[in-house]
């Protein structure tokens, strides 16, 4: 166990928005009033009975929270013999984490009048989310989608547009997430007043990083409680994937206090660090500065140019990281490593034959995560991870990267 | 006094409108922008804003983007933005670069301050960076002798609308509809709405920008802003054109156009 200092809520928050030196507001001007209106009306809905009673509704009646724990005892003697426990975020309606946040954002949304969602996704699980929230409570929906993630993960495509969202495919750049994020932006900034953007990740500027945190922490209060439950005990180390890191936090938040629970958030380190073609933030040449509104690890090159991340899983297919993952590695709260696609995707194969759980490949991220820290603790171990989204999206990919389709077949 | 405002002045005392002319640096190449800056002070524009290429733009429409791509594949680097400043000042129109904030965070605040002064730049606009976050470009703009040149739109409250006055110095940008750069067809009221709200809460010059393309629509904007903002249909020209003789020639054209349209916006 790893002894740290603990930061809590009181001082984690610096200033508006910040986290330690990580987070703000980077901005064109014509969104500040959105992001300010928006800010007033997540702080009054956090203490109204009214909105806290109507999302815990939703939660249970229409996402299935709880979600449930799982052991996962076949899986775990690859993991050096440690305890392995998943918590289920698979088994979410929408098949994802995704949607915490996104019921949360389609009811202030509802709240703030605005009648038009826009959101960016990159694997499509958020997409899917804010699509189906959008059905839901009948607000129109815009998706947009970096080109290469529209290829690579068409059945979500469909998904979304039998949901009756528009899914715009976005041809700029490295038409992955980071383009669909400018694109949702430059959108929100022509559409402020009837549209609100559904930031789907724990990055962008003040407030999301702080309100989308907070939709996803019920994964973190849950975990604790059922773990402690059923064994009696803490976990020795939570791992889970970090892309902007909305599951990572989720999970973590609600830990951050027992000093005793290593933090560790796994990276894409697609095919190899020193191949320059990964997504791993801390683990690569990043270093700090501003992407999509917040100051924060960003992969970039010596002219401050965004650098293009490299990941099997379009979900961690991104360059910028959420700020307070930045102060919590920074801080050494939390531990950070990275994982190849070849790592992420042994650990993809081993839980569906040993469990009969077709993880996302970013969740595999974390598996693969677990499969290290738990040879580390040895049989004595537990080890709790984020299996935040379920693979079905991901079939086509893991049957191509596994040869399992003859010519011809989809 | 800074360049803007001896431009602006000089407007002023004419009693007709700045032409401010945006072009980014790098594209065709940087040669070849250099010469384009050159044309637009040639052609009457008064101030240029020579645009940094960044990989994500989230303030430009397609036409900006695509050519600030396109700088950056043929090897832009940040540097190249000092010499189209100089080259600028040297032909006797005031140059200001309009960045986004990483490329400059990534130099160096300070450093990017003393080189850009050093080149006879007049200072910088910042589409992301809103006088809340720019504490560093504060100082470091004090001591260079730079202008600071932030944004204002519809949507700005009466409060904002004073802070960043307050911290503007040089002109006030004011973004003439809520959106991204590009021409439209009709400028909307927005804008002359908004350059009275800025009146009643500070003294400095405000000039109208995104959306403006067409000598009408500078005349008709000249009428209350003290400057008038074109981008994308400048960039425009440069785009479409099959050679860069070509887009030289149809550059030329337009801003003669434009500034025209500026000299008759008051009579």
């Amino acid at each position: 166990m790893t002894d740290t200092t603990v930061p809590t809520d009181a001082n984690v928050q610096t200033g508006l928005g910040r986290f330690g030196e990580f987070g703000g507001r980077y901005v064109p001007e014509a969104l500040v009033a959105a992001l300010e209106e928006l800010d007033e009306q997540r702080l009054k809905a956090n203490h109204d009975p009214g909105f806290i009673g109507e999302l815990a509704e939703l939660h249970r009646s229409y996402t299935g929270r709880p979600s449930i724990i799982t052991e996962v005892p076949r899986f775990a003697e690859h993991c050096g013999g440690a305890r392995v426990v998943l918590k289920r975020e698979d088994l979410n309606h929408t098949g994802s984490h995704k949607i915490n946040n996104v019921l949360g954002q389609a009811l202030l949304t509802k709240r703030m009048g605005k009648t038009r969602v826009i959101a960016e996704t990159g694997a499509g699980q958020h997409g899917v989310a804010t699509a189906t929230a959008a059905a839901l409570l009948g607000l129109d929906c815009v998706i947009y989608m970096g080109r290469v993630d529209t290829e690579r993960q068409a059945l979500n495509v469909a998904r979304m547009r039998l949901l009756g969202a528009q899914v715009v495919p976005v041809d700029h750049g490295s038409r992955t997430l980071k383009d669909a994020v400018n694109e949702a932006f430059r959108d929100w900034v022509a559409n402020v007043e009837h549209s609100h953007y559904v930031l789907g990740t724990v990055t962008g500027p003040y407030p999301f990083p702080e309100m989308v945190r907070d939709f996803h922490r019920i994964i973190g209060v849950e975990a604790r409680q059922q773990v402690l439950d059923a064994y009696g005990r803490l976990p020795d180390a939570i791992c889970a994937c970090v892309g902007g890191g909305s599951n990572a936090m989720g999970i973590f938040h609600r830990f951050i206090d027992d000093s005793g629970v290593r933090l560790i958030g796994l990276e894409a380190a697609g095919e190899g660090l020193e191949s320059g073609r990964h997504a791993a933030r801390f683990s690569g040449q990043a270093i700090p500065g501003v992407l999509h509104g917040a100051f924060t690890y960003v992969l970039q090159d010596e002219d401050g140019q965004t650098v293009e991340s490299h990941s099997v899983s379009a979900g961690l297919d991104y360059p910028s990281v959420g700020p307070e993952h930045s102060f919590l590695r920074d801080s050494g709260r939390a531990e950070y490593d990275s994982i190849t696609d070849d790592e992420a995707m042994e650990a993809f194969r081993l839980l569906a034959r040993t469990e009969g759980i077709l993880p996302a490949i970013e969740s595999a991220h974390a598996l693969a995560g677990a499969m290290k820290v738990g040879r580390d603790l040895g049989p004595e171990g537990f080890v709790l991870v984020s299996l935040s989204g379920r693979g079905d999206k991901d079939v086509d990919s893991a049957a191509r990267w596994f040869g399992l389709l003859d010519e011809g077949e989809v | 006094m800074s360049s803007l405002a001896t431009q602006l002045d000089a407007c002023r005392a004419q009693n007709r409108p700045a032409v401010v002319g945006y072009l980014p640096v790098g594209f065709p190449d940087v040669e070849g922008s250099i010469e384009a800056m050159r044309a637009l002070v040639e052609s009457g524009v008064d101030i240029v804003e020579v645009g940094l290429p960044y990989t994500d733009p989230l303030m430009d429409g397609p036409v900006i983007q695509t050519a600030a791509t396109r700088a950056l594949e043929s090897g832009v680097r940040v540097r190249d933005v000092f010499r189209a400043v100089k080259a600028i000042d040297e032909a006797g129109a005031a140059a200001v670069v309009m960045t986004y904030w990483n490329p400059v965070l990534r130099y160096g605040v300070d450093e990017f301050a003393h080189d850009l002064a050093a080149a006879g730049g007049s200072g910088m606009i910042t589409p992301d960076l809103v006088p809340d976050e720019a504490a560093p470009w504060m100082s470091a703009s004090e001591e260079h002798g730079l202008d600071r040149v932030f944004l204002v739109a519809p949507s700005s409250t009466a409060e904002r609308l004073a802070s960043t006055t307050a911290a503007s110095s040089g002109f006030v940008y004011a973004a003439s509809l809520m959106g991204v750069t590009g021409a439209r067809t009709a400028v909307d009221d927005a804008a002359e709405l908004l350059v009275s709200r800025v009146r009643e809460v500070s003294d400095l010059p405000v000039c109208v920008g995104l959306g403006v393309s067409t000598r009408d629509q500078v005349a008709q904007i000249g009428r209350y802003a003290d400057g008038v903002i074109i981008g994308s249909a400048l960039v425009r020209c440069l785009v479409d054109a099959d050679t860069p003789a070509d887009g030289l020639r149809a550059l030329r054209h337009v801003a003669s156009e434009l500034v025209a349209g500026a000299h008759e916006s008051r009579r």
